[in-house]
């Protein structure tokens, strides 16, 4: 089959996926992929209710995001626009004692970690680098340049190794997330080759939304990207990544696989960025409007409100509940946001090293001495 | 009048133009035209195979480009930002910098690497480092940059026509910064690549400064002209090789030197010049050689960069530093 088809008449891609949940929001039982894994969910309908809030609360928080860069009050925002179900689908696969390595669009893994929204804004209002306690919340600072986080990711699950806490149902299991341009860079291969080597207790989760800023899938890859797993002597497996049930019960098993000593899988969650790269970037140099399209039809929210209607799970109500609350939330988040101060110019040496260093403490001495010289100055 | 980006992409088109050898490679360099849209159109006008968007994988860029130099292309590597060179870095130290003299010289690396470089453009981490101190350490390697959209439509052309490997640094900040270009000017009679350049004459003291940092020092030596002192601001342009006997003669002549950058001051390029002058010009010198320099810091968040930054205010209390010795 050509790059890029889709198998007749249906919405999964070459290869096939893992789905759970249509487009139309139909339920599908359970999947049995080739290797005779079978994949399901079983939720309470308070449960499912909870997924649909996450969705929703992660899309409107991002929107608020973007209207706050527009407005000038952001530097540049990375949305997620289209990878909710990716994201919280695999956020809420976590237990409390794995440790997530994010990229830097994963404000919604961020979320279902538990940390307070407003954590990202520090780096994308230019105020600081990310500084949320990566230990505290096992979700490591955000990272920029392109994949290196995977090497962390692998590093610390060998470590979880070596602590003794992989090999039962409650060991510790390690998730790392990048992009499919990520895949691309000599360390996310590295990354590869050890935790193969190492039997490391990780899952690779990598948000295939087909473009790596203006660049196709096809620049990165002539195979589907899960298939890449196979050479490295793990599974890969794709997921419907517009599917929250299904990114839940992949992530879920891979983790399960993980923390009982199985080692590592990639998971390629095939989804979609309907936005702009960042709100620096102009897609519409690179992809067309149908294509865009094609993708809001198989939109994450849009297909669990229908189920969740379909089986009378939620009514009208609730979701003009969860649609009030979310937005509650984004403008007191924008409050807050507004209200993040510039930090005290004096910062600048702190936290250069964990014990100072006489150099710095003597350049941040010079420099209050020279700040203060403008003093009631006109500067 | 044009931007210092629509400059540079003229001058790659031009090189495009006159030999069939140069290729662009790069992250979204294509149909994007590059994040600063320095390779617009380019892709459009010569082809896929000549404007080339590359896998995501700064290595990659680097270490294929190697093997179409040995071929005998003349690549030019877009790296995307400043932060993201380092996946490359090993590629460009320990095969790129070194392949010619490994050989003895039966190989060549006429390849380019391009690198917007520097801050105050309120971008997040890893967007507005300095790193060419990093390049200008290694032996083998040539290292530029430009200050204004004449020399950067004629350096990033000298850069694509040298047979060395050239790390050529674009200033990001003074990307839409205009002034004049001669279009036509053939490069044979061009200012050489490796040549620094007197950018404003003076008598009093000798402000050395490149990249983003001349716009900086020119606008300190007028203000510092409204107190009656003249400073002579000297455009580096090329970082390795430094054009010594330039600077020498203009600080013999003022008997004071000030060198600006905004990379951290330690072990950075600041340092070499001043031991350098010192070496040379002992007697001549009224003052030590003062540098203003970043911190030595990690570049900071955006909202306090400008206070990272040297500004004209740090650049005239270093003058009055100098004169008050
Ligand atoms: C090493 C490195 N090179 C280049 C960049 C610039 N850059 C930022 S995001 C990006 C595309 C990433 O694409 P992908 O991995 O698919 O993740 P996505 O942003 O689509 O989620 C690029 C090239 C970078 N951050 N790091």
């Amino acid at each position: 089959m050509a790059k890029g088809e889709s198998v007749a008449g249906s919405d999964i891609p070459a290869g096939g996926f893992v789905q759970l949940l249509t487009p139309d929001g139909e339920r599908v039982d359970t999947v049995t992929t080739a290797d005779g894994t079978t994949y399901s969910v079983d939720f309470t309908d308070e449960e499912y209710r909870g997924l649909y809030r996450d969705l929703v609360t992660v899309r409107r928080l991002d929107s608020e995001a973007v209207a706050l860069q527009r407005q000038g009050e952001l530097g540049i925002w990375a949305s997620l626009l289209g990878q909710e179900a990716a994201q919280v689908g695999s956020g809420r696969a976590l237990r409390p004692q794995d440790m997530a390595f994010p990229t830097y669009r994963e404000h919604g893994v961020l979320y279902c970690r538990g940390i307070d929204p407003i954590m990202p804004f520090g780096l994308f209002r230019g105020v600081d680098q990310g500084g949320w306690d990566p230990n505290e919340f096992k979700f490591n600072t955000y990272t920029i340049v392109i994949g290196s986080q995977t090497l962390h990711a692998t590093g610390y699950a060998m470590g979880v190794t070596m602590d003794g806490k992989t090999g039962s149902a409650d060991g510790e299991a390690v998730i790392a997330y990048f992009g499919d341009g990520a895949t691309s860079q000599g360390e996310v291969n590295e990354s590869f080759v050890w935790s193969g080597v190492f039997n490391a207790p990780i899952v690779f989760f990598c948000q295939n939304n087909q473009y790596a800023i203006s660049e196709p899938l096809e620049r990165q890859t002539r195979v589907p990207l899960y298939q890449r797993a196979g050479g490295y002597g793990f599974p890969g497996i794709r997921v419907d990544g517009n599917d929250v049930l299904a990114t839940y019960a992949v992530t879920r098993a891979a983790l399960d696989n993980a923390r009982n000593g199985q080692g590592p899988t990639l998971i390629e969650a095939y989804t979609y960025r309907m936005g702009a790269h960042t709100s620096s970037d102009d897609p519409t140099r690179y992809r067309n409007g149908s294509e865009v399209e094609a993708w809001k039809a198989k939109d994450p929210i849009s297909r669990l409100k229908a189920f969740l209607s379909k089986q009378k799970i939620a009514k009208k109500d609730f979701f003009a509940e969860v649609d009030a609350e979310a937005n509650r939330q984004a403008l007191d988040l924008r409050e807050r946001v507004l209200e993040m101060p510039d930090p005290q110019p004096v910062t600048l040496f702190d936290n250069v090293y964990p014990n100072g260093s006489p150099e710095i403490d003597a350049q941040r001495t010079a420099f209050a001495e020279y700040q203060a010289s403008f003093e009631g100055s006109a500067h | 009048m044009i931007t210092l980006g629509k400059a540079l992409n003229h001058g790659l088109r031009r090189a495009l133009e006159d030999d069939p050898k140069v290729v662009i490679m790069g992250e979204d360099v294509g149909k994007l035209g590059g994040v600063f849209r320095i390779t617009d159109a380019l892709q459009k006008d010569f082809g896929e195979d000549r404007v080339i968007d590359t896998p995501l994988a700064e290595a990659g860029i680097i270490g294929t480009a190697v093997g179409l130099a040995i071929r005998g292309y003349r690549p030019v590597c877009e790296i995307q930002f400043d932060g993201f060179v380092f996946p490359a870095y090993n590629q460009i130290v320990a095969q790129v910098a070194k392949m010619h003299y490994r050989s003895k010289g039966k190989v060549r690396l006429p390849l380019v690497i391009r690198i917007p470089f520097g801050g105050g453009i309120g971008a997040v981490e890893h967007h507005s480092e300095s790193p060419e101190a990093y390049f200008a350490h290694t032996p083998g390697l040539k290292v530029v940059t430009c200050a204004n959209p004449a020399d950067a439509y004629t350096m990033i052309q000298q850069a694509i026509a040298s047979d060395d490997p050239v790390i050529f640094f674009e200033p990001k900040r003074r990307y839409w910064e205009k002034g004049e270009v001669d279009l036509d000017a053939p490069l044979s009679g061009a200012f050489p690549l490796h040549s620094a350049r007197v950018a404003r004459p003076g008598t009093d003291a000798t402000v050395l400064a490149y990249g983003p940092m001349v716009r900086v020092a020119l606008d300190a030596a007028t203000a510092a002209a409204e107190d009656g002192r003249e400073l002579e601001v000297i455009d580096l342009r090329s970082l390795s090789p430094i054009d010594y006997p330039v600077i020498f003669e203009s600080v013999r002549r003022t008997g004071r030197a000030i060198v600006v950058h905004e990379a951290p001051g330690n072990a950075g390029l600041g340092a070499e010049i001043a031991a350098r002058i010192t070496e040379e010009c002992f007697y001549s010198l009224e003052a030590p050689v003062l540098r203003v320099t970043g911190y030595d810091i990690p570049y900071p968040a955006a909202r306090i960069e400008e206070e990272y930054l040297p500004d004209l205010d740090r650049v005239l209390d270093a003058v009055d530093r100098s004169f008050g010795w």
